[in-house]
């Protein structure tokens, strides 16, 4: 049923209402939901979409753009101020990422909004942009350990469950909407789509 | 700090003091004789316009604020010309409240706008440093014992024969000459320093953190007070709960003040905090309620209602566009902006024994002190005005309502004791806070004959006026408020049949002059329209506009020339897949022409040139001159390309910071190639004329590339993804 | 109580934790070459140097810096600042001024690592600070002539 939802759909719906399953965490299905499906390799790809449920959210997707220039905040606008990748996605000398952000999120003086941080805070590298990407592409591309940071599949899981990065997604600070589920489902659920054999999506 | 200053201020006054007053029409006479009179102290009036001390510096007292546009430079620049200063000498100091002595002699009183600090103060400041010159002549012939008609006056060196000095050991000597009747002027044959490029006397100040602005100022006990302002323009307090906010460390009290819920503080950072503490519910019966999107079609429904007044006509327009071959309609809307000085505005006011002192970016000081004076119930004269220095105003500064200087007031009466108080405004308050430039639909209709000429031109004006319910309204004549349409009028072109017609909206909502007013919005309707109207009569954008230009319009002519000129116009409006368009306008009596360069990057214009020609009259200080059209260009494309303030439904102002409200940044600067007419007619101002030409020449190159009319700006809202 | 070192000088404050260094530095330590614009990183006009880097002040709170290295305009002495400053005043870039602290930082940064910046290296480093007056063909031709006043 909620597979009939599109994925924003879904997310607004399930932001703001009471999870659809008593499992599901803030719009986030956990692995357990997907035992029903007989095939394996039909589970892992029902799995890998739902992972795109959080690597289609602005929190990742804004930080993985396919150019030099991030998206910034929840309707996923570039980046203002101007900035620019710059050598290892830290931006340019004398504008670093690290010029205006910090350690950890620091909420505005105003209480209104606040700035997200993090150690190291940069963005994916380029042959990790996402935006504008199918399911099946981004699949084919996280598994390919020439554009997935030399990971294998056990390198990928440890990435998604313990990256702290990748964790701010569900702590963004004031005023930022947070990845759906957390990041130990997202991590459950990258293990499970890799033991069912890690199946990407047909276009 | 501030002490420390006015103590320094006051030690240094020694030596010969200079103040002249010219009559308000008397810019071809002098008055420097009346204006001279000793105050019998052997020493000097405050009020003096030149200071000369003892270890040679000559200080300029500059009736202008500073507000970027150069005005110590400039002010100071003729004082030395006619002083015979060395300008390494030069120094310039804010001059103190002194409607009289200080006016601005096309006001008549003391204030800055409307680009006229150095055209009104060109003569008046010249025989200011003549007079002064003329009594070190004379201390030195009497000292030296020779003829004063003998001395000569070189670079701060006065020389008979062997004998030199410099000015310093003079001075006390200078003090007691008689001024003289009419000091002569140098012809410009002579001038030494005016049409040179002179280092501004405040760039190393600006460049090492030194210069002292209001929001640097620190005085001992002083607090820090932000307002919680109505979020709704027009919108008051009803009540307000302050429980958490006076529980933030640093934060002493909770005060309601007639502009809001003041929260004092021993820092911003606490003043800022607390505020985010406090819950205010909101009066909204007299607030402005309707989205700007509203508004802007509530305007646009006005055009043709029996209240629209006439500005200008000539001929018979009804029947002119009824005789017309092709007739054509165009409807232009100009969004609200906001100044945003990168200064925020800000003020502070010292409070003791029944007198106070009041800092701030006074642009029209002597409404200020009335209003700070007012809320403390004082006598204005015992509140002393400062100005300081000010990191741009753009019009924002100049406040008819004085409401910043109401607001510090009643910020130090609500205190209701002796002490200092600092008031800051955050960026959100400057962009909530009204007082934007208005919000206007220009409709325009014209008519062309068979041969493509231009034969009837009707504009109609619809926004809100900026001088009705202050103190300017006593100038409006006839209900008109000639800021709301200045530039729609009087233009250069022979338009035989011709209406302009004004229909003052209303709304809670304050308006502003922001940077060259009512030419933000004028320059742009008319010379797009204009440049359409050319192009579907099958004429070229600059001989077109030269054929169009009255007989008498030489100094439009000049610059257009002259412009088309340096950017090498051939008459081709697209060449290497860059669009090319023209603008001419002139405002505040100084001529301006442009032609801009434009590419489209990713579907959205990158102006990458812009050539611009200025005919200001005699070019006093040419590299302030250039920096006033660069960034006047900048300035105007900031909010042509990008800038809206608008309302959402219900009144609250959509834009909080710079991330929404997009200015220009350094990527989207283009080059400026600026080129001044030479002139010997006296000087006219620059920090506005920049500005109206920019939007217009982009529209038009815009349209050349791409076949699409810009008619709903910012060219964010029309163009592109 | 937060210890670092400001312009060479250790310097400790007691004020909330989560103090932005900008009003410490401003408010506290009466250093107000350092300026407010927006409070939020937009506008570059808090710029100081902390170690060895820009960074905007106005969104640093004062209990990450124990121990940190703080330079702010009125301690900027290096050569490729003295060479920003002296192209500065020379071609008249400040108009009012008040975003030029920050602009200063900022291009001493950019020219202490690439030494002769294009003009896409002076976009991309100085485009988040803001001039309101529109100084940016100058502050382009500033960084231009202090690079080059730099190489001799």
């Amino acid at each position: 049923m909620m597979k009939t939802l599109t994925r924003l759909g879904l997310i607004a719906a399930l932001a703001w209402a009471a999870p659809v399953s008593a499992e599901t965490v803030n719009g986030l299905r956990t692995v357990d939901e997907f035992a029903d499906i007989a095939d394996e390799s039909e589970r892992s790809v029902a799995l890998f979409n739902e992972l795109m449920v959080v690597i289609e959210h602005p929190r990742c997707l804004n930080c993985h753009p396919v150019g030099d220039v991030p998206l910034q905040g929840d309707d996923m606008q570039p980046h203002q101020p101007p900035v620019v990748r710059g050598v290892g996605g830290m931006g340019a000398p004398g504008m670093r990422c690290s010029t205006c952000h910090g350690a950890e999120n620091v909420t505005y003086t105003s209480g209104d909004g606040s700035i997200p941080g993090h150690v190291p805070w940069h963005l994916a590298p380029i042959e990790m942009g996402w935006v504008g990407k199918s399911a099946t592409e981004i699949c084919e591309q996280i598994k390919d350990p020439a554009r997935n940071g030399n990971l294998d599949l056990a390198g990928l899981h440890e990435h998604n469950a313990e990256d702290g990065l990748v964790g701010w997604g569900w702590e963004p600070g004031v005023g930022r909407e947070p990845a759906p589920g957390t990041q130990a489902i997202f991590g459950d659920l990258t293990q499970a789509w890799i033991d069912t054999g890690a199946v990407c999506p047909a276009t | 700090m501030t002490h420390q200053n006015r103590r320094q201020f006051l030690a240094s006054a020694a030596g010969l003091t200079i103040a002249v007053a010219l009559p308000m029409k008397g810019r071809a006479q002098s008055g420097a004789a009346n204006a001279f009179a000793a105050d019998g102290s052997g020493s000097f009036a405050p009020n003096a316009f030149i200071r000369v001390a003892a270890d040679d510096t000559v200080t300029v007292m500059i009736k202008h604020i500073e507000i970027g546009q150069g005005a110590y430079t400039g002010l100071a620049t003729l004082v030395a010309e006619d002083l015979d200063a060395d300008w390494a000498q030069m120094r310039a100091e804010a001059a103190p409240l002194d409607n009289e002595k200080y006016k601005n002699l096309f006001f008549g009183l003391q204030g800055t706008g409307g680009s006229t600090g150095l055209a009104n103060s060109y003569t008046q400041m010249r025989k200011a440093g003549a007079a002064a010159r003329a009594m070190l002549v004379q201390a030195a012939a009497a000292e030296w014992g020779v003829d004063a008609s003998e001395i000569t006056v070189t670079k701060g060196v006065i020389t008979h024969g062997d004998k030199t000095s410099t000015f310093g050991p003079m001075a006390a000597k200078a003090a007691e000459m008689t001024p003289p009747e009419d000091p002569p002027l140098k012809p410009a044959s002579e001038f030494v320093y005016i049409g040179t490029d002179l280092p501004r006397l405040d760039s190393p100040s600006k460049s090492n953190g030194s210069a002292m602005f209001t929001m640097d100022i620190d005085i001992d006990g002083m607090e820090t007070v932000v307002v919680a302002h109505p979020p709704m323009l027009g919108g008051t307090v009803a009540s307000y709960d302050d429980t958490d906010a006076v529980a933030v460390p640093g934060v002493t009290a909770v005060r309601q003040i007639p502009q809001g819920v003041a929260v004092y503080a021993t820092s911003t950072a606490a003043a800022i905090k607390g505020r985010s503490m406090l819950s205010v519910e909101w009066d909204t019966s007299a607030a402005e309620t309707r989205s700007s999107a509203q508004m802007m079609d509530d305007f646009a429904a006005m055009v043709g209602s029996d209240t629209a007044k006439t500005a200008e006509s000539a001929g018979d327009v009804a029947t002119a566009l009824e005789n017309a071959a092709q007739t054509v309609e165009m409807e232009f809307r100009f969004p609200y902006l906001a100044h945003a000085p990168l200064e925020p505005l800000d003020a502070v006011v010292e409070v003791k024994d029944g007198s106070a002192t009041a800092w701030g970016g006074w642009q029209f000081p002597g409404f200020d002190n009335q209003s700070v004076a007012g809320a403390l119930g004082m006598d204005p004269a015992n509140v002393a005005m400062v100005t300081m220095l000010a990191g741009g105003s753009f019009g924002r500064r100049a406040q008819p309502s004085a409401h910043i200087g109401a607001e510090i007031g009643a910020i130090a009466a609500a205190a209701g004791r002796d002490g200092a108080w600092k008031l800051v405004w955050t960026r959100e308050d400057d962009l909530h806070g009204g007082y934007y430039r208005p919000m206007t639909v220009h409709h325009l209709r014209g008519g062309l004959d068979a041969d493509g000429n231009i034969t009837a031109w009707h504009n109609t004006v619809v926004n809100q006026s900026i001088m009705a319910g202050t103190p300017m309204e006593a100038m409006m004549q006839d209900g008109l408020d000639p800021t709301s349409y200045e530039g729609a009028t009087k233009m250069p072109y022979d338009l035989t049949d011709m209406q302009v017609d004004w229909i003052r909206a209303e709304s809670p909502v304050s308006v502003l002059w922001w940077r060259s007013v009512g030419h933000t919005h004028t320059a742009y309707a008319t010379e797009v329209f204009l440049d359409h109207l050319l192009e579907l009569g099958g004429k070229d954008p600059v001989q077109g506009r030269l054929d169009l230009l009255r007989p008498d319009m030489t100094r439009d002519r000049v610059v257009l020339e002259r412009v088309a000129e340096m950017a090498g116009w051939d008459g081709q409006k697209v060449k290497n897949g860059k669009g090319y368009g023209v603008a001419l306008h002139e405002s505040f009596s100084t001529y301006t022409a442009q032609i801009v360069e434009v590419e489209d990057k990713d579907g959205f214009p990158k102006v990458t040139n812009v050539w611009c020609a200025v005919d200001c009259g005699v070019a006093v200080t040419p590299n302030v001159i250039r920096a006033q059209i660069e960034g006047g260009i900048g300035f105007g494309l900031s909010s042509i390309l990008h800038d809206e303030l608008s309302l959402a439904e219900g009144g609250m102002v959509e834009q909080s910071n710079f991330d929404t409200y997009r200015v220009l940044r350094i990527n989207e600067m283009p080059n400026v190639m600026v080129d001044i007419i030479a002139s010997e007619v006296d000087p006219t101002g620059v920090g506005e004329p920049g500005t109206p030409p920019i939007g217009p020449a982009l529209a038009n190159a815009w349209r050349a590339l791409k076949g699409e009319n810009v008619t709903t700006l910012p060219f964010s809202k029309s163009v592109g993804a | 109580m937060t210890t670092f070192t400001v312009n060479g000088e250790e310097r400790t404050v007691d004020v909330p934790g989560d103090t932005p260094l900008l009003w410490v530095l401003r408010d506290e330590l009466k250093l107000t070459g350092t300026k407010f614009g927006c409070g939020v990183a937009q506008c570059g006009a808090c710029t100081v140097m902390l170690d060895g880097t820009t960074r905007r002040s106005c969104v640093t709170p004062v209990s990450t810096l124990e121990g940190a290295n703080i330079t702010t305009i009125e301690g900027l002495d290096t050569p490729e600042a003295e060479a920003v400053q002296a192209a500065w005043a020379k071609l008249d870039v400040p108009q009012c001024g008040w975003c030029q602290s920050g602009q200063v930082v900022s291009a001493s940064a950019l020219l202490y690592e690439i030494p002769n910046p294009t003009d896409e290296d002076i976009d991309n480093a100085m485009a988040g600070n803001i001039c309101r007056c529109a100084t940016y063909v100058r502050i382009r031709q500033g960084i231009k002539d202090a690079a080059k006043a730099l190489e001799t």
